[in-house]
């Protein structure tokens, strides 16, 4: 019985109109949720994070998973991203009028991100690991002060007053679109070459791949998610100023590669999903909420103790998590491994056929 | 025709000298071997080539084309393939990847079909799989496409190292000390193999060595290498009797 259930479950997986389908229900349910108002505004708040998390998680793990470049200027992109689009739409797109435009300005975004990418691609070029942290560090610190010391974009104390054009179904959209493009660019040429960099470098050079030009694709696509990213999160959040793009964001978006696990762009979402509701069932209110039925006698000091204080150890739980990950599950939910729904069918088959082969007397 | 010329190369590491003025002129379909003690330049020979070193003085002539100055992955997409003295796969990645990583300069789409998974991406990575697929059969390694690299037992994995430089689809092979590690049993083997491959392939092959069975078996012509020096050339019959060889290899005459 369980082996039959499986069969079909895994004919199931095969077929071709699975993925379309699944995306058409998704899309359907991003309009259909705010629409009619199925869900509560904040947990479509909360939907909304996770899917500007899961661009975030999957472009960082582009560079420190399949490439195995370890940086640290996420959170830059990411500002760099959220200020073009925001002044897009306050000083130059007439978005009141036609709301249509918010996409230009996320692309706009997402482009100017990316060839922000292309100065942190160059150091890459030379030097691996800490010494490129370091300064992907310092090009995080570059871009937090040079915003911090423009008064046009309100200097350190931020722009207040964007319009609020991040939908459900927008954020829909661009997790897929993003998604679909770094999975896409996993399974080429260039995938490869990204995989065979991490490897060895240098054979990777002797077996003819450009790996300069690879770094450069790679760390343009993965900047320009973040640029993406930080254009819906700024248009979601209304404001933004320096002080949110820091450290503490790209650790943020480190956790949850890791604890998705590397080189994975199925543990990626898992990742950012599970992190993302984690962190806000950590705060006070919602977990105030949540535990609300039980009664008095217990709830009461618990509540005082306890949960009134989640606001400061959400931030002694989410680095403690990071070092347990490392520590303890360096693999994450599911480093290297990925679901089968994401491989192209004509990879999976290449590498099945073969062993199908080899399984023949 | 002549398929490779080194003239009057030289490369120092620092005030070392690693290389000095070697001389090569490798015919098309020529076997030829490189041997010499421990530390006589003859990988660096290899990486000066391939590229990794840039030489300090001289010239290399691959069909024609400079390869001073190019970098290691346009001297490969001119069709040179290499393996490593210590084998140098990619250990995480499956055995069809490690070949098919071979076809990057090959595959000929742009970022931006392969982005989007349009246009002449399909047809290439279908072209890539089945010629990955073809040379993973003539190697015995098709049932194992799927498996993890660094998995496979030493030989196999070696074997592989020789299939991944030849997706490169070179007309030059350099094969650095392919007999590590191997027992005169397997050594015997990897000759007839590397006969075979050559014809099989209408290969020009460069090989450094350190089993005399096998230098002197296959190879047609040997060049003998001393601290960066050229000691001798000519075919295995005249290096084995050679005084200056025998000198470099077996030390000085009797003493007193």
């Amino acid at each position: 019985m369980n082996t039959v259930l499986k069969d079909h479950w895994s004919k199931l997986l095969e077929q071709a109109w699975l993925v379309p389908v699944l995306l058409l229900i998704g899309f359907g349910l991003a309009f259909a949720i705010p629409e009619y108002g199925w869900l509560n505004k904040y947990i479509q708040l909360v939907l909304m994070y996770i899917g500007i998390n899961i661009i975030l998680t999957v472009s960082l793990n582009l560079v420190n998973g399949y490439m195995g470049e370890f940086s640290l200027a996420h959170a830059g992109f990411m500002a760099v991203g959220a200020y073009t689009a925001a002044l897009l739409t306050m000083k130059v797109l007439p978005v009141a009028a036609y709301p249509a435009l918010f996409p230009l300005a996320v692309l706009a975004g997402g482009m100017v991100a990316a060839i922000m990418g292309l100065i942190v691609a160059v150091p890459s070029f030379k030097i691996r690991g800490d010494y490129l942290a370091i300064i992907t560090l310092a090009f995080l610190m570059i871009v937090k002060s040079v915003i911090e010391n423009i008064d046009y974009i309100g200097g350190p104390r931020g722009i207040p007053g964007i319009k609020r054009l991040t939908t459900l179904p927008w954020v829909f959209f661009w997790t897929v679109a993003t998604v679909w493009m770094i999975r896409n660019f996993v399974y080429s040429k260039y995938g490869r070459g990204v995989l065979s960099i991490r490897e060895d470098e240098i054979a990777s050079d002797l077996m003819s791949v450009n790996t300069k030009r690879v770094k450069f694709l790679a760390f343009m696509l993965s900047s320009f998610c973040a640029g993406v990213a930080g254009a819906l999160f700024a248009h979601l959040l209304q404001f933004i100023s320096p002080r949110v793009f820091d450290i503490i964001k790209t650790t943020d978006v480190l956790i949850m590669v890791y604890l998705g696990g590397i080189a994975s762009i199925g543990g990626s979402i898992l990742g950012a999903t599970v992190y993302t509701a984690l962190m806000e069932l950590l705060r006070p209110s919602t977990m105030a909420a949540l535990l609300d039925w039980l009664p008095e006698l217990i709830f009461d000091p618990l509540n005082h103790y306890i949960i009134q204080n989640l606001g400061v150890w959400r931030m002694v739980i989410m680095p403690l998590l990071l070092v347990l990950v490392m520590l303890y599950w360096p693999r994450g939910m599911m480093g290297q491994r990925e679901f089968r729904g994401f491989i192209p069918r004509r990879d999976r088959e290449a590498h099945r056929r073969l062993n199908d082969l080899g399984e023949k007397p | 025709m002549t398929l490779l010329v080194a003239t009057q190369v030289r490369h120092l590491f620092g005030g070392l000298c690693a290389v000095a003025d070697f001389n090569l002129e490798l015919q098309a379909g020529q076997l030829m071997g490189i041997i010499g003690p421990n530390g006589a330049g003859k990988t660096t020979i290899f990486n000066l080539i391939t590229g990794v070193y840039q030489a300090t003085e001289g010239s290399i002539r691959f069909n024609g084309t400079e390869l001073v100055g190019l970098t290691p992955h346009q001297i490969t997409a001119l069709r040179i393939g290499r393996t490593f003295q210590n084998i140098r796969l990619f250990r995480d990645l499956s055995v069809l990847d490690n070949v098919r990583i071979a076809h990057y300069a090959q595959a000929n789409y742009s970022p931006l079909e392969a982005l989007l998974h349009i246009g002449r991406y399909r047809r290439e990575e279908q072209r890539i799989i089945d010629n990955a697929r073809r040379l993973l059969a003539i190697f015995k390694l098709e049932h194992l496409a799927g498996e993890t690299a660094k998995n496979l037992p030493y030989g196999l994995q070696r074997r592989l190292e020789i299939a991944r430089a030849l997706a490169i689809d070179p007309e030059l092979l350099l094969l650095d000390e392919p007999a590590a590690g191997m027992n005169p049993n397997e050594i015997d083997q990897l000759m007839e193999f590397i006969q075979w491959i050559r014809a099989e392939f209408k290969l020009t092959i460069l090989l450094i060595e350190h089993q005399m069975k096998l230098v002197m078996g296959i190879c047609e012509r040997i060049k003998v290498l001393d601290f960066g020096e050229t000691l001798a050339e000519g075919p295995p019959t005249a290096i084995q009797n050679d005084p200056k060889v025998l000198e470099a290899y077996l030390g000085e005459g009797p003493v007193g």
